[in-house]
This record gives C-alpha cells, sequence and structure tokens, in this order.
C-alpha cells in the first residue's frame, strides 16, 4: 500500500498477519470483492454459453464477413445489399460520426449565440432566449425529434408542391434539397487556394508574435490572414475558370433531378440534435461568461484594451477553462444521442447493428462492437477536449 | 439630505426627465438603448407580432374543444383539434392498463406525486420519510399489479403512461442512489483493486448510449440467466435504467466527496472512527448535503431519458401518446398530440428544475459571504 499511516515504522516494519493490520484487511476485502466480480461474470458466461448452445444459436465475429442483405437508405460511402455485414456497418459508424460532427458544430454556434443573447440588455432578446433554453431543456430529445420527424413527414407537401424557403431550397416530405456547384477545375483551385492561404496565415500568425514578444510592435494579423485566405482562393478560383454553374434541383415527373438530397430522417436528426443540445450549450456559455468577475473587464478597460481586446484577450481565455469541461460532456451527450436515430430510421451505427442482431441472432457481439465503437468515439472526445483544456488552462506553480 | 448640504442654499430635488422613469424609461433602458438593441427589438418584435397572433388563434380561438368525431376538427378554418387529446386522455395517461381498473395507475400515481412533493420540503428531511417511501412503494406496487386485497391481478406487460414514466423514473432512482454511493466510494478507495473495478464499471456505462444499455438488457440479459428463469420486459429494463443511472450517480457523489475537506477525514482518523464510522457520521453527511441539486438536474435527465424504453417495446408516456394516433379516426392531429405530452414532461421538469435551483441557493446560505 502506498498509504502510510502514521504512528507505524513503514520501513522494515514486522509485517504481523493480523486482522488488525489495515493492509491485511484491505488485501483480504479486495480478493473477496475480485473474487465476487470474476465469479459473477462466470456464472452469466457459464449461463450465457448454456443458453447459446440450447438455442442453437452462433457465436463469433463469423458473420462479420457473410452478406448483409438489407439495403441502407443514405450512406456516405458505397454501399449495395451484397456487402458484407462489416461493410454495413461501418456504414453506420460513417452516418454516426458525420451526424454528430456536424451537429457539434451547429450546435456549438447556435448554443454561444442563445447564451450570449440571454445575457443581452435587451430584455426581448434574453427573455425569448430564455424561454427558449426552458422550452428545450425541460421536454424529452426523443419527443423533440418525433416532433420534427412529423413536420417533415405529415405538414410538407409532396415533392411536386415542394416549399421553397430560399431560391433552389425545396423542403418536401421526401427531404431536403439543394443546389451544390458542378465539380470543376476552379473549385478545386479555390479550396487549394484557401488552404495555402491558412498555412501560410499560420507561418505569418507565428512570426508575427515572435516579433511581438521581441519588439512590442503589432502586426494586423487578422486582416492579413482573412486576405491570405479569401485572395488565393479567389485568385485559385479564376485561374481555373471562374466556374458558376450550379447543379440546380429541377422538377423531373414525380421528384427532383438534380442537387443533392438528405433524406427527413437525416434532417430531422440533425435538427432535434442541434436546437436540443444547443439549449445546454447555451447555459454553458452564459454561466462560463457570468463566471468571470466585472473587476477583469474594468482592469481591461483601464488598461486602454478596445472592446474587441478585452473580449478576446481577457474574457475568453479565462471564460474558456470554465466552460470546456461542460462542453466536453455536451459533446459527448451529443454523440450519444445520436443513437436515437434508431426510433426515427436514420441508419446509424445503432440502427444498423440492431437490424444485423435481428437477421443474425448474434446479439452478443453486436453490442460488443456497438458498446467498442461509443468507447472509441467517447475516449478520443475525451482525450482531445482534456488535450485542448490542458492548453488553455491557467499555468499554476 | 438638505440638511448635510454644505454651504449654499438648499437644492430643491428635482424630478428625472420623464424619459428616463416609468414605462417610458424601462422601455428605453430595456429595448431602445443604442442603435444595435433598438434594430434587434424591431426585428425580435415583428416576427412575434407576425407569428404569436396566428398560433394563439390556432390553439385557443378557433380550436375545437370537445367532439366525438374528428368531423368538427377537418372543418376548413378549424384550429387546435384538443378534442382529440379529450378523446384519447385516458389512453395517453394509463397506456393498455385495463380499462375499468384504471383507478388504481390513477391513484398509485397520486402516491408517487405526493411522495415526491413531500420529499421537496426539507422539513420531512428525516428518518421517518424512507418509511413514508416503503410504505408508498409497496402501495404503488399493490395497486399496480393488484392480486390481493380483492384487486384484480394486472401483467406488468399492460401497464402504461403517466404511472410507468414516474414507476420506471422513481424506482430508478431509489435503487441507483446506493449503487451509486458504493462506486462512489470505491472510485475513492486507496485498494487499487476495488478503485480500478469502479473505475471501469462507471467508465464502461457512461461512454455508451442509454440506448445500449436498454437492448443489452432487452436481449443479453435473457441470456445471462440459466435455462427456465425469466424475468419480463419491464424488469429488465428497469434494471438496465438502474445499472445506468448508478454511474452517473456515482459521478455526482464523487464530486461531493473531493469537496470534503481533506481536515475531515484527518479528524474523523484521529477519533479512532472506523472507515464506516467516519464515512457515515462524517463524510457522506457533508458530501451528500452538497450534491442535493445535481442530484435533483440528474432525476430530471433520468425522467426524460424513460422514454427510450419505445425503443424496446414498453409503453411509457411518450408512447401511448403515440399509440393515440395509430386510431384511423383521428387521423392527422399528431401536433397537438405532441404538444400535450410535451407540456406534461414539461410541468414535471421545469418545477424541479425550480425547485433545485431555489434549493441550491438555500442550501448555500450558511456558506456564502
Amino acid at each position: 500500500m502506498a498509504v502510510q499511516y502514521g504512528g507505524r515504522p513503514a520501513q522494515g516494519a514486522r509485517w504481523r498477519l493480523s486482522w488488525n493490520d489495515r493492509n491485511v484487511r484491505a488485501i483480504v476485502y479486495q480478493a473477496l470483492a475480485l473474487l465476487a466480480v470474476l465469479a459473477g461474470v462466470w456464472y452469466f458466461i457459464d449461463n450465457t454459453l448454456d443458453n447459446l448452445a440450447r438455442l442453437g444459436l452462433a457465436s463469433g465475429f463469423g458473420f462479420m464477413d457473410r452478406e448483409a442483405a438489407f439495403p441502407i437508405g443514405e450512406s456516405l460511402i458505397d454501399y449495395t445489399p451484397a456487402d458484407t455485414y462489416a461493410r454495413a456497418l461501418l456504414v453506420g459508424i460513417v452516418n454516426t460520426l458525420y451526424v454528430s460532427a456536424i451537429g457539434i458544430l451547429l450546435a456549438t454556434v447556435a448554443g454561444t449565440i442563445i447564451g450570449i443573447a440571454r445575457l443581452s440588455q435587451n430584455w426581448l432578446i434574453a427573455k425569448l432566449a430564455s424561454v427558449y433554453v426552458e422550452l428545450m431543456r425541460n421536454t424529452p430529445l426523443l419527443l423533440q425529434l418525433f416532433f420534427w420527424y412529423m413536420i417533415f413527414l405529415e405538414l410538407l407537401p409532396g415533392a411536386r408542391q415542394a416549399l421553397q424557403p430560399i431560391p433552389d431550397v425545396f423542403l418536401s416530405n421526401r427531404g431536403m434539397r439543394f443546389p451544390v456547384p458542378v465539380a470543376a477545375q476552379g473549385w478545386t483551385l479555390l479550396l487549394a487556394g484557401a488552404v495555402l492561404g491558412l498555412v501560410a496565415t499560420m507561418v505569418t500568425a507565428n512570426w508575427a508574435r515572435r516579433r511581438q514578444e521581441a519588439t512590442g510592435q503589432q502586426f494586423p494579423i487578422a486582416w492579413t490572414g482573412l486576405g491570405l485566405i479569401v485572395g488565393l482562393g479567389a485568385l485559385g478560383w479564376l485561374v481555373g475558370g471562374a466556374p458558376t454553374a450550379l447543379d440546380r434541383p429541377v422538377m423531373r415527373g414525380f421528384n427532383f433531378a438534380g442537387g443533392v438530397e438528405v433524406s427527413p430522417e437525416f434532417v430531422a436528426l440533425l435538427l432535434g440534435l442541434v436546437t436540443y443540445t444547443a439549449a445546454f450549450i447555451a447555459e454553458i456559455v452564459r454561466g462560463g461568461i457570468l463566471a468571470i468577475s466585472q473587476g477583469q473587464t474594468e482592469a481591461a478597460y483601464a488598461l486602454g484594451l478596445r472592446r474587441g481586446m478585452v473580449l478576446r484577450l481577457v474574457i475568453l481565455p479565462q471564460a474558456l477553462r470554465v466552460i470546456i469541461p461542460p462542453m466536453t460532456s455536451q459533446y459527448l451527450n451529443l454523440t450519444k444521442n445520436s443513437s436515437l436515430a434508431v426510433a426515427i430510421g436514420f441508419p446509424d451505427l445503432v440502427h444498423l447493428a440492431n437490424t444485423a442482431i435481428n437477421q443474425t441472432g448474434q446479439a452478443i457481439e453486436g453490442i460488443a462492437i456497438i458498446m467498442a465503437v461509443y468507447l472509441t468515439i467517447s475516449l478520443s472526445i475525451s482525450l482531445f477536449m482534456n488535450w485542448y483544456n490542458r492548453r488553455v488552462a491557467l499555468v499554476e506553480r | 439630505m438638505a440638511e448635510i448640504a454644505h454651504g449654499g442654499p438648499a437644492a430643491t430635488p428635482m424630478r428625472p426627465p420623464a424619459i428616463e422613469i416609468g414605462v417610458a424609461g424601462w422601455v428605453r433602458k430595456n429595448l431602445f438603448n443604442g442603435v444595435w438593441n433598438s434594430l434587434l427589438t424591431i426585428v425580435a418584435g415583428y416576427v412575434l407580432l407576425t407569428t404569436v397572433p396566428g398560433l394563439l388563434d390556432w390553439a385557443i380561438f378557433r380550436a375545437v374543444w370537445s367532439a366525438d368525431t374528428s368531423a368538427p376538427c377537418k372543418v376548413e378554418g378549424a384550429g387546435a383539434c384538443w378534442a382529440f387529446i379529450a378523446d384519447k386522455h385516458r389512453l395517453i395517461f394509463f397506456g393498455t392498463y385495463p380499462y375499468v381498473e384504471q383507478w388504481r395507475p390513477l391513484l398509485a400515481t397520486g402516491i408517487l406525486l405526493v411522495l415526491i412533493v413531500g420529499s421537496c420540503d426539507r422539513r420531512f428531511w428525516n428518518r421517518s420519510l424512507m418509511i413514508y417511501w416503503a410504505v408508498g412503494l409497496v402501495l404503488v406496487a399493490v395497486l399496480m399489479w393488484g392480486g390481493v386485497f380483492g384487486l384484480t391481478y394486472v401483467s406488468n406487460l399492460d401497464w402504461g403512461g403517466l404511472p410507468l414514466t414516474l414507476i420506471m423514473a422513481v424506482v430508478g432512482c431509489v435503487f441507483a442512489f446506493p449503487i451509486g454511493l458504493v462506486l462512489a466510494l470505491g472510485r475513492r478507495s486507496h485498494m487499487p483493486i476495488i478503485r480500478w473495478l469502479s473505475v471501469s464499471y462507471i467508465e464502461l456505462i457512461r461512454g455508451v448510449p442509454l440506448i445500449t444499455v436498454l437492448i443489452t438488457a432487452s436481449v443479453i440479459f435473457p441470456l445471462f440467466l440459466p435455462a427456465g428463469v425469466s424475468i419480463d420486459k419491464l424488469l429488465r429494463a428497469q434494471v438496465g435504467l438502474i445499472l445506468f443511472e448508478a454511474a452517473y450517480i456515482a459521478e455526482i457523489v464523487r464530486g461531493g466527496l473531493q469537496a470534503v475537506p481533506r481536515g475531515q477525514h484527518e479528524a474523523a482518523d484521529s477519533l479512532g472512527l472506523s472507515f464506516f464510522q467516519k464515512q457515515r457520521k462524517i463524510v457522506l453527511p457533508q458530501a451528500l448535503r452538497m450534491v442535493i441539486p445535481p442530484l435533483v438536474g440528474n432525476f430530471i435527465g433520468l425522467f426524460k431519458s424513460t422514454t427510450l424504453v419505445i425503443v424496446i417495446g414498453l409503453f411509457d408516456l411518450l408512447n401511448s401518446a403515440k399509440a393515440a394516433l395509430t386510431d384511423l379516426n383521428w387521423r392527422g392531429f399528431s401536433i397537438e398530440l405532441y404538444i400535450f405530452t410535451a407540456a406534461i414532461y414539461f410541468i414535471f421538469c421545469y418545477s424541479m428544475s425550480k425547485y433545485s435551483q431555489a434549493l441550491e441557493r438555500d442550501l448555500n446560505k450558511g456558506t456564502r459571504r
């Protein structure tokens, strides 16, 4: 035992085999606990093996190589029913990650705006934000998902009478359809230019920081960066022939052709996850900002900093420290909540694994896969956020 | 204040300008202080003015409050069809529980509500509260199951609606708490194996979604049991909820344990208290007091999470409500139904969250500077 108790010499003391010795008791307790857990696990495994043999169920991951033979509504990677179960589950993992990643991004933006709105001096805006937060936080997410999904299925018209809130964006009970640029060299070059600009900005920022530390001279890095990214991107676009062609959705017969379509399930799931999580993030952001004492702001103004600099140099770095740990758990929650997709039929990992379980009867393997994937995702998000948290954490002596 | 003015004639108090007091002052200060805020007010006000009257018109003024068929709701220009809810309220509240026996779940719900509301009052926070809860839960079980005192037996596969939601949340919390407490103590133990076992359990459960735990409970638990022994779907879901909840409660309690100053432990040790005496008399009373508000928050989460049992086919409040949608005579009133169901959840969760905030302020009174 690492812990030492006062009064007893730790080194070289005679080791008494007595129930009065704390360390002896600790070993006995631990042995008993381990034994109890192992006995329980052994009992369950034994029963399970018996039951599997009795029911004639197969075990092992052999089914992963067999043909899945079920279609999947939407997939980011190529998939046909002739593919294997492994591929079908991979589709699920990709879909889960996809919806979670977009959800986290949008929820962070929306939540931050709503959180700041709750602190607004404008009474109307602050009240509206509060009502939103209370409504969202105090009703079950599943109910909200059903609600959004129902709006798509029952209230939106069919494809022929699709709503058009923005030109060329169509909403119907088949989902949402919007135009995308036709693939052309110009778009590739635009992306390449923007990436180049980003790299150049990072290099310049590094140089500017070192120069400021050495000489105290400042460099307008924000504007330079913006100029580099936008400018180089635009240059690439122009060099590539300035393509403007859009692949627009057009009505053909009973459905649309062209553009990109996202299913009602996907939109409902994303909308539900974002609006729900945004309410929680709003509270975190609000709490983080309120946690910074007024004196910090006043001191920063007294130093002669401008409003933007006060926010960027004084408030945000401190607020982030308070915000990041609870934000991490919200990101994890959103990812885990994306499994509710199974209730509205979006093919996420849980949905597809569930289908695989129903078809093969191999529940244990199916659930083991789901759990392993979620644990990996949870662990990765935690590790990343912990790393980021360490970066912004207060450096103490 | 004229007496303390130095020199000169006493200043006559001047009224502030009319624009800075009263309604006008309030509006100016809170809605129109600056260009940006005025713009926001105008945009938000415009949006509200264009949507709220229409919504009120739909939900109240043009709504159909009672009707035997859906015909009056389908008339052109009719608003919300609350008659649908009125017609289906028994199904929504009690699910598939036998119709003539539905006074029993109603009474059970009443008992649970009295217990929950009563427990919120700090005057009742003593040993006898546990006895009330034990008696109350037994009463609820007797009422719901029946089979004694001349009550007909109702299988728990027929339970549904609000009582089922409340029972799952309450029983889940009551049974998960002791497990969570043990796990939290285990995680802070000096014994490496105990600590390691607790950490693995807590992190495993917290890393996976509730749905997987429920699916596990529904398809894998039966495999764990010896042949011939089977427990029904509701009990399996309940066990799943308890095991899931325990991990979260453990983390909350751990937060409280960590906040108890080290000196308290050392003082208890120096008095020669044993581990359990120390925890029971010194550490836990302080730690648990601190974690009551987050525990209430956690209970709200559990209350909302019980809706997930829909995935394994149980008829909780949400699923019973959805069952009402399948009636062919009342098609197309999903919005009314979801709004009504959401309102029930909202009333429960909102009052609990307000209570938790008030409690937090109250408990902090002694330590706040």
